[in-house]
């Protein structure tokens, strides 16, 4: 290449970089953060794509990372003036997130909290300080009861309702060989899933009692309820009558998808995965309900806020931004793309979405549905494995196994809103 | 200035400048963190806030941990188990493939193959076989000849060596391989000389190939020590639910500091364990090194 020609290259190169800086004075550039999960990166494409077709001023690009790289990058980035100015976060992190002066409330014009307590679920609160909110979810999700429709078929029971027939439906599809080894459950169980969400928040509010107290800051389980929720959650793997067993085909949802489950409790995430499972034939139903009709549920999203990074008129747009992935029509996006629940009853409870026989279920699920504030998500889930651990493989009492983890827990909480950075 | 220096002194100038690189390496890619992790020991930081100084909180609170002390005691199981398993295996083996002729290539790529394949799709691969029936290997082979099962992951005390032998098999290859070069390295006409005098096959192995092969033994027991305190792939990924279980039993330290960092986002205590782990590592491949040198 001859002199000129890189001189020309060159002349070339920086009117181009010229036209690129003038489109972008014209254009507000915001960015937007979430975790890689495919169904996720999608419906948001098409969410950036319909808010951009509607306001033409204003270009939304999104980046994604794995979840494992999620949290450190997002808290590097913000404090020294990159990244996202909309965010994505687990409403788990709420605290750290606030604590961190990481994200800053959306603004009370736009997003009055007297409104939002109208028209979001009951549980979108935990989001709220005082008049605020702090982050606002497009979509939750809830539990259900998936069922195996050929077992059930082969076993002539219908799909249960109460937690008797639960009972009696999986003991009717439960098979063992000559030697008694299971080989087919009637239910899976299994503290590793979500099994650990249905006795919290389902089960042990089904018997009478409420898991925390203090605003989920003092565990309230180790009385009579929880020890009547968590003998009747071990009444499925113990004893020769059982009609589970812990690690049966080493997960709860590989046992179901193998068709060697009847029963499966399960979120609403898991319905793309079964829909790709070749011959299986699966419905789902609400969770069952005491004898007198008791139903609770447990509920979990995610969220989105505007960061303190976002100022002048990348906040403005982040707000609009904020009004667009909150609205009714991202919620259907999302609910037909992901297959998350619509947050708000408005769209969730359309006679459309409500009577889906997938969807139908979790939906009908969010009216009761509560939503843990966990400290450490992973932590205090160990703690309801180890819980039963100690009575499958070292044989301790109900009781005794009930108090330790109750302890436990309580460390867990206490050290979480006692430390200095919270 | 470069120009009035000896040839010598030029010689040491430009050493030094290559050796500058490495060095700059080190510093910001080894020296650097491990300088940081040992402040963030003494630190509260959740990875998004600002860290606090909290001087030897973390240190207390991980001595009156008991998951500390049972995982440090899981951490030792597995050096104490799987170091002297691992070495009489692989000397068993090296020493026999060593004489073999036929098809030794061969044998010898077998033995290597593990070491090569990735120890995710390992750890995996075998957490399905100790699978309880109807799904698991071993179990459905004791099952069809009438036998019960065995609990090999859902035993508190079975699941570690169920744990730990895959990870033993996996590095068999490279110590059979070292082994191997060791024994070559020893002059042929030590075992003729000791064939005239007609010793015993065991006076042979007892005096001549094992002192001989004492370099190898203490590079392969240094080395596999480290390993087997650093051991982390194959519980994680064999336990994966419930990482380190059941009841911790199978949990190493370098699993704690991971679920600690990563999962309660406690990053001055995991520091904290980090340093402990740094100076158990210091402390066992100095006795080695000592125990095994000189005599």
């Amino acid at each position: 290449m001859s002199f000129f020609n890189v001189k020309a290259l060159a002349v070339a190169t920086a009117t181009s970089a010229a036209a690129l800086f003038s489109t972008a004075a014209e254009a507000v550039e915001i960015e937007y953060w979430q975790y890689f999960f495919d169904a996720r990166v999608q419906a948001m494409e098409t969410l950036i794509e319909n808010f951009q077709e509607a306001n033409p001023d204003i270009t939304v690009k999104m980046t994604h990372f794995p979840y494992a790289d999620y949290r450190t990058k997002v808290a590097a980035a913000i404090p020294a003036g990159e990244g996202p100015d909309v965010v994505q976060l687990f409403y788990g992190w709420l605290n750290d997130y606030v604590a961190a002066d990481l994200i800053q409330p959306l603004p009370a014009d736009v997003f009055p909290a007297s409104k939002i307590d109208e028209e979001f679920f009951p549980m979108v609160q935990a989001m709220k300080d005082g008049d605020a909110y702090w982050a606002l979810p497009t979509a939750v999700r809830s539990l259900a009861l998936f069922y195996n429709e050929r077992l059930l078929e082969e076993a002539g029971v219908e799909p249960p309702t109460t937690l008797d027939e639960m009972i009696a439906a999986a003991k009717a599809m439960t098979k063992r060989d000559g030697a008694g080894n299971l080989t087919q459950v009637g239910m899976t169980a299994g503290m590793t899933a979500q099994d650990h969400h249905w006795w919290r928040e389902g089960l042990i509010r089904q018997f009478g009692g409420e898991p925390y107290v203090d605003d989920y800051q003092t565990v309230n389980y180790n009385n009579k309820a929880g020890l009547e929720a968590l003998n009747f959650y071990a009444s499925l793997f113990s004893g020769d009558d059982a009609v589970s067993a812990i690690g049966f085909m080493d997960e709860p949802q590989a046992a179901f998808k193998a068709g060697r489950a009847g029963l499966h409790i399960d979120g609403s995430f898991r319905i793309g995965s079964l829909n790709n499972t070749r011959g299986l034939k699966w419905g789902v139903t609400e969770l069952p309900a005491t004898a007198d009709g008791t139903r609770s549920n447990y509920s979990s999203y995610w969220v989105n806020a505007i960061t303190t990074k976002a100022e002048g008129e990348k906040y403005d747009a982040a707000v609009k931004f904020m009004e667009y992935v909150t609205s009714d029509e991202a919620m259907q996006v999302w609910l037909d793309v992901v297959g998350e629940l619509p947050a708000k009853p408005s769209v969730g409870l359309t006679d459309a979405n409500s009577n889906d026989p997938v969807f139908g279920p979790f939906i009908k699920g969010l009216a009761y549905a509560h939503t843990t504030k966990f400290a450490n998500e992973s932590g205090q889930r160990q703690l309801m494995v180890e819980m039963v651990e100690r009575m499958t493989l070292q044989g301790m009492s109900a009781e005794d196994s009930l108090a330790i983890a109750a302890e436990a827990e309580q460390k867990i909480l206490d050290e979480y809103y006692n430390s200095a950075s919270n | 200035m470069y120009r009035n220096l000896t040839i010598r002194q030029k010689q040491i100038v430009w050493a030094w400048a290559f050796l500058a690189i490495p060095i700059l390496f080190y510093t910001v890619i080894r020296f650097y963190p491990t300088g940081n992790a040992i402040l963030i020991s003494f630190q509260d930081w959740n990875l998004l806030g600002d860290r606090t100084w909290t001087g030897f909180d973390n240190y207390q609170k991980l001595f009156a941990d008991p998951v500390f002390w049972k995982v440090f005691k899981n951490t030792f199981v597995y050096l104490l188990i799987g170091t002297p398993v691992s070495l009489i295996i692989s000397f068993v083996i090296a020493y026999h493939l060593d004489q073999v002729r036929f098809m030794h290539g061969f044998l010898r790529m077998l033995y290597f193959l593990p070491f090569m394949t990735s120890a995710v799709a390992m750890a995996w691969v075998w957490r399905w076989f100790y699978q309880p029936v109807p799904v698991g290997l071993f179990n459905n082979a004791l099952a069809s000849i009438g036998i019960p099962q065995f609990p090999f992951l859902q035993s508190t005390t079975w699941a570690l060596p169920s744990v730990l032998a895959p990870a033993v098999w996996a590095g068999l290859g490279f110590q059979v391989i070292i082994f191997m070069a060791g024994l070559r390295a020893i002059p042929r006409s030590y075992y003729e000389a000791a064939r005239i005098d007609g010793v015993s096959w065991w006076t042979v192995l007892w005096e001549i190939t094992l002192p001989l092969l004492k370099p190898t033994i203490v590079f392969i027991v240094v080395f596999s020590s480290i390993g087997f305190l650093r051991i982390f792939d194959h519980v994680f990924n064999m336990t994966t639910n419930n990482p380190g279980g059941p009841l911790n039993s199978t949990k190493p330290l370098v699993l704690m500091i991971y679920e600690t960092a990563f999962s309660a986002f406690d990053m001055g205590y995991a520091a904290a364990q980090t340093v402990v782990l740094f100076l158990v590592l210091l402390v066992v491949s100095l006795i080695q090194l000592r125990i095994l040198r000189d005599s």
